[in-house]
């Protein structure tokens, strides 16, 4: 026997909850929120650090403070949302199979579902950094589980490989927590992190930053014993004679993140090779009908006052596809990446809505400075913003009517470039 | 006093025990590390060889073919996964044909069954993700892949639910004999004693049978470096692909697991310390260059984790060395057993506990236990069978690794089995936790709190793989006594 | 120093002149000169931390309630290490008051 629900969300991450919310407030009685871990707030509950919520609440709040505003929204509507619950399937036609400790297996039939399940790690694997095999070696946000949720120290002496903002978080946590961290070691010529997490995370403790440098080996038969470090040329390929030692314990990983779309799959969602996430249209709807995507599982976020943001638009959306009261589009505009610009979000743009702005999305390819970035039509500027800088850590976010993409059929996002770096 | 004392858990030593434990026998297995599967076994091609590659009339030769038919019976005994995927050895230019022509007639010497040359268009058809520079293969249906892991594992399950001792933690650094009594006295100085010794200690192999033989041997650590590539690449190859050994060398297989990964390699490698296991830029290079004559497009981007094994060369011989030492009474050897070991596994234990257990006099149990302390997967199972496992142990109904759907029940299952994990690896190679695309990412701290609460210790004592293979090194807030 | 207003990352000198004004060089923007000024006078950051929390196995999170000058980070930190909280704790409650001196008191920034 399977369970109705109008609108069911995967995950009670940022993601989900303002999903989730958005979609009672856009008037849906019934929805419900299926978890994994023991509570909601989702990787927020581990970011104790402040920086979050200042678009959002024009105050800085710490991630479990943000995770928490809208735990209580949520709890306020009387949004049911069931922890310890793991989605093992979903289907295109939107049947969904999970499962929990308490409640065994239950099968649910939604009118809508709005994925929500966040990201993972990159691994020391998909590297394949040579070496042995010791403890030791973690990703930074698995670290910053154990430390701040958990209350155990993974190491003492610390190198942290790649400069995103979780290394630089992590580099000022293990500090406090009275480890030595010797070095931050990036691949690329800049940090993908934010400025000030470079000053306030690293440049604060005197924790060198090593830029066009990586991690060429890790020593250690049991615990990790070292890292070899060496600089890379233009290729970011090791230049022999460059390497350094550094006697450590621990080595963290803040490689990247990738969207975790296992389910997408099973629910039979084309992918974006860019994002890898859904590709959607502006109701953050994906190619299988009645199905949404937000959040990290849609695309990487730098800020998380913007999955907020776009969560509220795949509940309100996935609200009135279950209502069945979403406007049939005539035709879409195809928003595409130009030079310059990677991973675009939302893909397509349709001609009819509810809501009267799209918000398109993207992260920059590379670092520009005093560079335009334009939506083009053909020879038809339809907007353009001027930058001092683009990096690819800072994702561009802009608003604009729908009226202003009507009868064209596709919109290519791209830099102009003056001067590169 | 036991009858008889085997060294070694990896495959091959669990095998003899297995083996060894359908006889009236005490029989105790001492390993140098933490755990099974240790060596050589945790860390190989995962290959049910066909038997063509082997010297005729060599141990290898004999015990690959006859492991090789023994492995469906043994893997439906001990429920670990085996499919028969045919092996392919590519030829890539038509020099290389005459070499296949040759594999051909040393195989059927060897009595592989049901060998042929393939043309391209076959070869193509069969595996249409191979290069194009492939112009035929040699196809050898009695090839296949298992899981060295688990085949380790539920082997020395069944030997311990039939009686046979597992001590960890216990390298033997001398063995000696008195009077018709082997004494075995490990680094620690503890003593062991028996009737006889099975030497089946891979590397270390050659270093305990020159203590007590005047037939020495050497022992040369061979090191192969292996990727493993995401279980999204799943039908790329159907079979194991091989490679023609030309003057480049044996070159890298390409070939699927029963896991639905792709593993690629190895690389091969004279080494001096049989612990240097690490993998190095050199050879991961090398590997990534030869496996593309395979397949041109391997798409490295999908590697999930990057291993070395560490294989025992016998250098006099280059054989197996099997049975017991002409000069030691009671000493039994299983020495140099690399590949083809995983596949000859199965057929030496057989051989070497029948010889052991009559030179013993000893009789063959009247009843055995097949057991092998199987546990429900929650992935294999049923909603129906999932609810009333769950409404009799709810750990069945909470989700600990989410890349491969590993439960809570099933790890504690594995550390509570005979021959339980201990540790965080042996946790991973009973079940699949942390194999996964995550890489145990997620699963790691759930993973140390259950393995604490099973072996009632703080989690800060968890280690990876024993030793001083520490999870965490201390706790922010110490418990106030 | 290193601006962290945005991305740029503008590199700031900052000088007194000969009547004791201070000024900021390198800034491209105003709030640069803001910034420049304040962090070369009197730089404060807002410090986040776990505090142990009495009967349970994991820690509360904490952060100050403004942020405390910057050279007081590190005293700040070691008086929280003999804070003992007590569930049930609410996100605002003050876990230690007037962290050495500064008039600021740590708060939890988790329901627990």
């Amino acid at each position: 026997m399977s369970q109705e629900i109008d609108v069911l969300v995967i995950g009670a991450g940022p993601a989900g909850l303002a999903a989730a919310a958005a979609a009672r407030e856009a008037g849906c009685q019934s929805v419900m929120i299926l978890e994994r871990d023991d509570a909601p707030g989702g990787i927020l509950q581990q970011c104790i650090h402040p920086g979050f919520g200042l678009h959002r609440f024009k105050e800085e709040l710490t991630g479990p403070e943000y995770a928490q505003r809208f735990i209580d929204r949520v709890n306020e509507l009387q949004i049911p949302i069931q922890c310890r619950t793991m989605v093992l399937d979903i289907t295109p036609d939107r049947q969904v199979t999970a499962i929990s400790p308490e409640r065994g297996v239950q099968l649910f039939q939604a009118k809508a579902i709005v994925l929500a399940m966040g990201c993972r790690e990159r691994t020391r694997g998909a590297l394949m950094i040579p070496g042995t095999r010791p403890a030791g070696v973690y990703s930074a946000g698995t670290a910053q589980r154990l430390v701040n949720m958990e209350g155990f120290m993974p190491g003492k002496r610390v190198v942290i490989l790649g400069s995103g903002d979780i290394g630089l978080i992590m580099a000022r946590r293990m500090t406090f927590e009275g480890a030595k961290v010797l070095a931050c070691v990036e691949l690329m010529p800049f940090s993908s992190g934010l400025k000030r997490n470079v000053v306030q995370c690293l440049n604060d403790f005197d924790i060198p930053l090593l830029l066009s440098h990586t991690v060429t080996q890790i020593h250690g038969r049991e615990r990790v014993e070292g890292v070899t470090v060496a600089a890379v040329d233009e290729k970011r390929r090791p230049i022999p004679g460059t390497e350094q030692y550094f006697e450590c314990d621990t080595l963290l990983l803040s490689v990247g993140l990738i969207p975790e779309n296992e389910l997408s799959i099973k629910a039979k969602v084309p992918l974006s090779p860019v994002t890898s996430g859904p590709t959607v249209d502006d109701s953050m709807q994906t190619e299988v009908p009645g199905i949404f995507s937000c959040g990290n599982v849609l695309h990487v976020h730098d800020l998380v006052d913007y999955v907020s943001l776009e969560s509220e638009v795949a509940g309100r959306e996935a609200a009135r596809f279950a209502a069945g009261s979403t406007p049939v589009p005539a035709a879409y505009t195809l928003v595409k990446d130009g030079f310059g610009v990677r991973g675009c979000v939302p893909q397509r743009i349709r001609d009819a809505g509810a809501d009267e702005k799209v918000a398109i999305s993207f992260r920059p390819a590379d670092v520009y400075r005093n560079a335009t970035w334009q939506i083009r039509a053909g020879e038809n500027i339809l907007l353009k913003r001027r930058a001092m800088i683009l990096t690819p850590g800072e994702s561009q976010r802009v608003e604009l009517p729908r009226e202003q993409f009507k009868g064209i059929p596709e919109v290519t996002v791209e830099v102009v470039m003056e001067e590169k770096k | 006093m036991n009858d008889v004392i085997i060294v070694g858990a990896g495959v091959v030593g669990c095998s003899i025990a297995r083996s060894l434990s359908r006889y009236e026998l005490d029989v105790l297995v001492l390993e140098g590390k933490e755990d099974v599967a240790s060596g050589a076994s945790k860390a190989n091609s995962a290959i049910v060889h066909a038997g063509f590659d082997a010297e005729p009339g060599s141990n290898k030769a004999k015990y690959n073919v006859r492991g090789n038919a023994m492995f469906e019976e043994t893997c439906r005994a001990l429920h670990v996964p085996f499919i028969r995927n045919t092996s392919l050895v590519v030829a890539f230019s038509e020099e290389e044909m005459p070499h296949l022509q040759k594999l051909l007639e040393r195989g059927e010497q060897n009595g592989v069954p049901g060998l042929r040359i393939i043309d391209q268009a076959e070869l193509r058809t069969l595996e249409p993700n191979i290069s194009k520079e492939a112009v035929g293969a040699l196809l050898a249906p009695t090839g296949g892949i298992c899981c060295p892991y688990d085949l380790t594992f539920r082997t020395a399950e069944n030997a311990a639910a039939n009686g046979v001792k597992f001590l960890f933690n216990k390298p033997v650094k001398t063995v000696s004999s008195e009077n018709g009594v082997w004494t075995l006295v490990t680094e620690s100085g503890e003593t062991f004693q028996a009737r006889a010794v099975v030497n089946a200690s891979g590397v270390s192999s050659a270093f305990l049978n020159n203590q007590v033989s005047a037939t020495k041997y050497n022992i040369q650590p061979r090191r192969g470096e292996y990727v493993m590539l995401d279980k999204s690449e799943k039908g790329c190859f159907r079979a194991t692909m091989f490679q023609c050994p030309g003057p480049m060398g044996k070159g890298v297989l390409v070939s699927p697991t029963v896991d639905d990964t792709i593993i690629v390699g190895p690389t091969s490698e004279d080494i001096d310390s049989p612990d240097a296991t690490e993998t190095t830029a050199f050879g991961l290079d090398k590997m990534r260059r030869l496996s593309t004559r395979i397949w041109t497009e391997i798409p490295f981007r999908k590697a999930i984790t990057t291993f070395s094994g560490i294989r025992a060369h016998e250098t006099t011989k280059h054989d197996f060395v099997l049975g017991e030492a002409p000069d030691a009474p009671g000493f039994f050897n299983a020495l140099g057993v690399e590949s083809p070991g995983l596949t000859s596994a199965p057929a030496i234990g057989q051989d070497l506990a029948d010889e052991v257990a009559s030179k013993l006099d000893a009789k063959k149990k009247e009843t055995v236990s097949d057991d092998v302390s199987i546990w429900p997967r929650m992935r294999e199972l049923s909603t129906e069978e999932l609810n009333e496992l769950i409404a009799k142990d709810p750990h069945y109904g909470r989700v600990i690794c989410r890349c491969e759907t590993i439960s809570e029940g099933e790890i504690r299952a594995s550390i509570r089995c005979r021959v339980g994990a201990r540790t965080i690896d042996g946790i991973k190679r009973r079940t699949r936790a942390t194999m996964g695309r995550c890489q145990g990412g997620f699963c790691t701290p759930r993973l140390m709190e259950i393995l604490a609460d099973e072996l009632g210790i703080p989690q800060e004592q968890v280690t990876k793989f024993g030793g001083e293979s520490r999870m965490v090194l201390s706790r922010l807030f110490p418990e106030e006594k | 120093m290193i601006c962290i207003g945005c991305p740029m990352g503008c590199e700031l000198t900052v000088t007194k002149d000969a009547n004791g004004e201070i000024v900021v060089e390198g800034a491209t923007c105003g709030r640069g000169k803001t910034y420049g000024k304040q962090e070369a006078t009197a730089p404060e950051r807002t410090v986040t931390a776990l505090v142990a929390l009495e009967g349970k196995k994991r820690p509360l999170s904490v952060k100050t309630a403004k942020p405390i000058p910057k050279g007081k980070i590190f005293d700040a930190l070691e008086c929280l290490k003999t804070v003992r909280a007590k569930a049930p704790v609410k996100i605002g409650d003050v876990v230690l008051s007037d962290v050495c001196g500064t008039g600021v008191d740590f708060v939890a920034t988790e329901n627990l």
